[in-house]
């Protein structure tokens, strides 16, 4: 008969957080930044069907980073609340908490059952409001806990670096053009400081326009509307403008990134870097 | 609604307990819906009237609504049961939409609503008949289209035109002399208006446009643009004309003979 090896409850939970953690690490960032007239979403996906940000409701969406099963399965789940709620009573009832609540409980039962291994993903749910003060961005990390976030946010491989790049540079009533540059430039760092380039066809972009007259106030800016975005942004700098030049000659990702950030900043080479930790499945 | 029904199913309207058999129930039915193609849309007007028995039970009632972006419904029959009925659909179609990342195809929209009227067959032989009429832009094929049922679910699709509820017999009367193959957007919305303003003329559960209340017909256009209500102020100016004419000619435009 054997003896079961004792384990700490402290030693088997940071086991699995760092488990989680590491999963999470793998994948690419996505970043959510508050601007005048509403949330924008923006994530690095190559997968134009996979997404990574959806909408939930009328004013509500979701973004996430990590395995897609998980989390396209709690994105179900979470439409099928929405939608439940707002049937049952009032589309006013569906509140971005609400939904927080509901995903936090998942994750946390889930972290903590030890029969079943913890899901390695982290969630933001937003909220747009009728004004900037109204908006809501939760951020659920892979324990279940629930952080409440004002300006911007980023989660995924690279999130603590782009937290503080976005929180010196994130300001209140930025247009949308602003925050979508500061979001890519944001995204275009590597994690040993070099910079990568990302084209239209990297990003999957997203907003909640709270001047939308439609009741669902969720749009993905795609393909030539992203692009005049991009270049809006790339106008006003000269050395943006040369980053969208290398986009546009059809340079594959890594390739670009590198030569980029050879011109730009002399670092160069160090962009594929970024390749050695991506290890497994493909990480969104 | 498959996760409805599994986890909430008295919310589903078919799944309620019949009520016990006494005669007819008294509750407010919707009256006259009508819907004709044009060139690169589909009209579907409704006129604002709720009865109940002889009772005019509201003169303002809303009886067509958007169904998703590019199709709408227009419900004729049991109020109540019609507008949770349409609810219910507009759930499922944003659903779907949002849990696939696609829309229904046309067809299946169309499909999906004609088993929710089956599923009210029940209540319909008590009385409680909910008989919508959908039309909607069909964006594969490029052109609006317009389904009509039975109270049993059966689908039909219909060609040019279309009317349900009480005063559609008198309304496709009217919008089978007034149709053209090359209406313009504006031509068809006054068409209907003119098969509306018909069928109130013959059907006492149908209401013309109130001028005196200013409450006029629910019109709503479906394009390749999407969804559009036209405004108070477009169907006012619709039905101010329409009514202009019938000072001088009461029975309406008349038809060339042959």
């Amino acid at each position: 008969m054997s003896t079961p090896f004792y384990v700490s409850p402290q030693q088997a939970m940071a086991d699995r957080a760092e488990y989680a953690r590491k999963g999470i690490a793998r994948g690419r960032s996505v970043v959510v930044l508050q601007y005048t007239d509403g949330v924008v979403f923006v994530a690095e996906n190559p997968s134009r069907a996979l997404h990574k940000v959806s909408e939930i409701y009328d004013r509500i969406a979701f973004a996430a980073v990590g395995k897609y099963n998980e989390f396209e399965n709690l994105r179900i789940g979470g439409v099928r609340y929405a939608d439940l709620r707002g049937y049952t009573y009032d589309r006013e009832d569906v509140t971005a908490r609400g939904l927080a609540n509901v995903y936090a409980q998942t994750l946390g039962t889930i972290f903590s059952s030890a029969a079943e291994k913890p899901y390695e993903v982290e969630l933001i749910v937003a909220e747009v409001g009728s004004a900037p003060e109204d908006d809501q961005i939760y951020r659920l990390p892979h324990d279940g806990s629930i952080v409440d976030e004002h300006g911007s946010v980023a989660v995924g491989g690279n999130a603590d670096q782009i937290s503080s790049y976005l929180d010196q540079r994130h300001r209140d009533g930025m247009t949308l053009a602003e925050a979508l540059k500061l979001a890519v430039e944001s995204l275009s760092r590597d994690n040993n400081g070099g910079e990568r380039t990302l084209t239209a066809e990297q990003l999957e972009v997203a907003t909640l326009d709270r001047t939308r007259p439609q009741q669902r106030k969720f749009k993905r800016i795609l393909g030539r509307q992203l692009s005049r975005l991009l270049e809006e942004t790339g106008a006003e700098e000269p050395a943006a403008g040369a980053e969208a030049d290398a986009g546009t000659s059809g340079t594959p990702a890594e390739d670009a990134g590198g030569k980029g950030a050879g011109g730009a900043k002399g670092s160069g080479g160090k962009g594929a870097k970024g390749k050695d930790d991506t290890e497994g499945e493909p990480p969104l | 609604m498959d996760f409805l029904g599994a986890h909430a199913p008295d919310l589903l309207p078919g799944n309620r307990p019949l009520p016990p058999l006494q005669g007819a129930i008294e509750a407010p039915h919707g009256t006259t819906i009508v819907a004709a193609a044009f060139p690169g849309g589909v009209v579907l007007a409704g006129d604002r009237r709720a009865t109940m028995g002889n009772v005019i039970a509201q003169r303002d009632i809303e009886k067509v609504f958007p169904a998703d972006e590019y199709s709408a419904v227009g419900i004729a029959g049991t109020a109540g049961l019609a507008i949770e009925m349409v609810k219910l659909f507009q759930l499922e179609l944003e659903h779907f939409e949002k849990v696939e990342g696609a829309q229904l195809s046309l067809e299946g929209k169309a499909n999906r609503l004609s088993t929710m009227i089956r599923s009210n067959l029940g209540m319909a032989m008590q009385g409680l008949a909910v008989v919508p009429l959908f039309a909607g832009f069909d964006l594969d094929r490029e052109k609006g289209r317009i389904f009509s049922y039975d109270v049993t679910g059966g689908r039909s699709e219909e060609h040019g035109f279309a009317a349900t509820g009480s005063g559609s017999v008198f309304a496709r009367s009217a919008l089978k002399k007034l149709f053209r193959e090359d209406f313009t957007e504006h031509q068809a919305a006054t068409a209907v208006v003119q098969a509306l303003y018909d069928a109130a003329d013959d059907d006492s559960a149908t209401g013309g446009p109130d001028m005196a209340r200013r409450i006029y017909p629910i019109v709503t256009v479906i394009t390749d643009e999407g969804f559009k209500k036209l405004t108070d102020a477009e169907v006012s100016e619709i039905a101010r004309a329409v009514h202009e004419h019938r000072l001088e000619q009461p029975d309406g435009p008349r038809a060339a003979l042959l």
